[in-house]
């Protein structure tokens, strides 16, 4: 039997029926004191840019426990719904955690009201989220998404950054969030080119993700010999789609072939 | 003070089933048919934003003839069932047996509690399995009794005629196109002489296993319907 609580006419948002119906399954219901806690996996790096008529994310493969690397493998780069993604750094609980839940909350809008969230409702809803998780991003347990999605409305790639409380701030080119967000944020503003094309974001990306594995201990590079390489998600006016292994082994072989003979990989014009 | 008038379990019901029955009537019918790549549902409805099929689940679809209001109410609540299962648990966990079961023992204490007046609606619930024979269509009328169908069936206002029709006509492994062909043709006999529907006037879904999405909902827009109708 459905519960009468089911049957009550309410909200759109599948968040705040979880709140009315079984708070304890919400992200925000965590209130312990985790901050003795070790033993926790970290998510790394993600980029993030925009291209003609699109937008590419990608995130390295790297999982760490303190100074373990706890996974080499891991899966970062998350679709949301046909045209959004998100990309976690951070705790890797959590962000999964809140990752699984703006995916329902997405998908239930619009089998409710019949129609899909615009792109800035999306973002503010994982705004909302993220700023729900802020007691424990007190506490040193903090989620850092990258949101990027395909505007339908505008015809274009669209790239959201967030802080632990919630602050949402659009970027119009690139982003990159995590420990290696630095350099490879240093890297795709040598990289980046106004309207370039799918291809030459996903290898200004994986270019990018390079340049944060070479200096920051945390994200994995290229990983040759196990043949993993960073996981790079599209959004276009199609929808999203995962980049296929080998396509992105491919990228990833000519970018390290490339640094063979240019170890810092190809240099901007000075001026 | 008057004593209030004896009237019998069997009458109560009874009046309560012919109630629920004439609101049902008077809508009109939603057809729903399995073809080669998995299930389709075809409805009269000329309304573009009032819809009386839905998008349950992955591969779990609803369809709806009867008063709006009601139906809808229960829409909301099997939408809410269902993705509150698939967060806490999986999604391959949220099945289309487990909502026929929720919507039937919900219909059946409405319909039997004195409280409320009975549902006036009658529901679809299918799930597209990997192939032909793992597919499930659950048909649930306002009193909770639920039916496993096979191949086609067909619900609302005048639906004897156009199920008729549907059964002489129907084969199976039909492709999308014969199947909605078919279901049109048959939504039109429940009048005579029949009735040529016209994409304008029909609401089509399928649940396409074929999809590579997960969600294999996937509604046809008018110009894929006139194509499949020509």
């Amino acid at each position: 039997m459905l519960p009468a609580s089911f049957r009550v006419a309410g909200s759109s948002s599948f968040s705040e029926f979880l709140a009315a119906q079984s708070p304890e399954l919400l992200p925000s219901s965590r209130t312990g004191d985790a901050s003795s806690l070790t033993g926790v996996t970290h998510g790394t790096t993600i980029v993030a840019a925009t291209f003609d008529g699109g937008v590419v994310m990608a995130g390295d493969r790297r999982a760490t426990m303190g100074n373990v690397i706890a996974q080499r493998d891991i899966q970062k780069v998350f679709p949301t719904d046909e045209f959004s993604c998100i990309g976690i750094a951070g705790t890797a609980g959590l962000a999964v955690e809140m990752t699984r839940l703006f995916q329902v909350e997405l998908e239930h809008y619009e089998k409710i009201e019949g129609a899909v969230l615009s792109t800035d409702g999306k973002a503010n809803r994982l705004a909302a989220l993220i700023r729900g998780n802020l007691g424990m991003a007190m506490q040193g347990l903090a989620v850092v998404p990258l949101f990027a999605a395909y505007d339908p409305d505008a015809g274009a790639g669209r790239i959201f950054a967030f802080d632990v409380t919630g602050n949402r701030n659009e970027e119009r080119s690139f982003h990159s969030v995590g420990s290696g967000s630095t350099f490879a944020r240093g890297s795709l503003k040598k990289l980046y080119r106004e309207g370039m094309s799918e291809d030459d974001a996903v290898t200004a990306t994986i270019q990018a993700l390079y340049d944060a594995a070479d200096d920051d201990s945390a994200t994995g590079g290229p990983d040759v010999a196990r043949r993993i390489f960073p996981m790079v998600g599209v959004i276009t006016a199609d929808g999203y789609r995962t980049y296929p292994d080998d396509d992105t082994a491919a990228v990833a072989d000519r970018v390290i072939a490339g640094r063979m003979s240019q170890p810092d990989g190809p240099s901007a014009p000075l001026i | 003070m008057s004593a209030p008038f004896y009237v019998s379990p069997e009458q109560l019901m009874k009046d309560r089933a012919d109630f629920a029955r004439k609101g049902i009537s008077r809508g009109r019918s939603v057809a729903v048919v399995q073809y080669l790549d998995g299930i389709v549902f075809v409805a009269e409805n000329p309304s573009k934003a009032l819809h009386k099929i839905s998008e349950i689940y992955d591969r779990i679809g609803f369809a709806a003839v009867g008063r709006y209001n009601e139906f809808e109410n229960l829409r909301i609540a099997g939408v809410r069932l269902a993705d509150l299962r698939g967060y806490s648990y999986d999604r391959r966990d949220v099945t289309g047996r487990a909502l026929a079961n929720a919507y039937a023992q919900t219909l059946g204490t409405i319909f039997s509690s004195g409280g409320e007046k009975p549902y006036e609606v009658e529901l679809f619930v299918a799930e597209v399995g990997s192939g032909p024979t793992t597919d499930q269509i659950y048909r649930l009328t306002y009193d909770g009794s639920v039916a496993d169908v096979q191949g086609y069936a067909v619900m609302g206002g005048q639906s004897e005629q156009v199920e008729t029709h549907l059964g002489e006509h129907y084969t199976e492994g039909l492709d999308l196109a014969a199947a909605v062909r078919l279901a049109a043709v048959s939504l039109g006999q429940d009048a005579t002489p029949a009735r040529a529907l016209d994409p304008g006037q029909l609401e089509v879904a399928v649940l396409d296993r074929t999809r590579t999405q997960p969600r294999k909902f996937k509604r046809l827009s008018e110009d894929v319907v006139a194509a499949a109708l020509a």
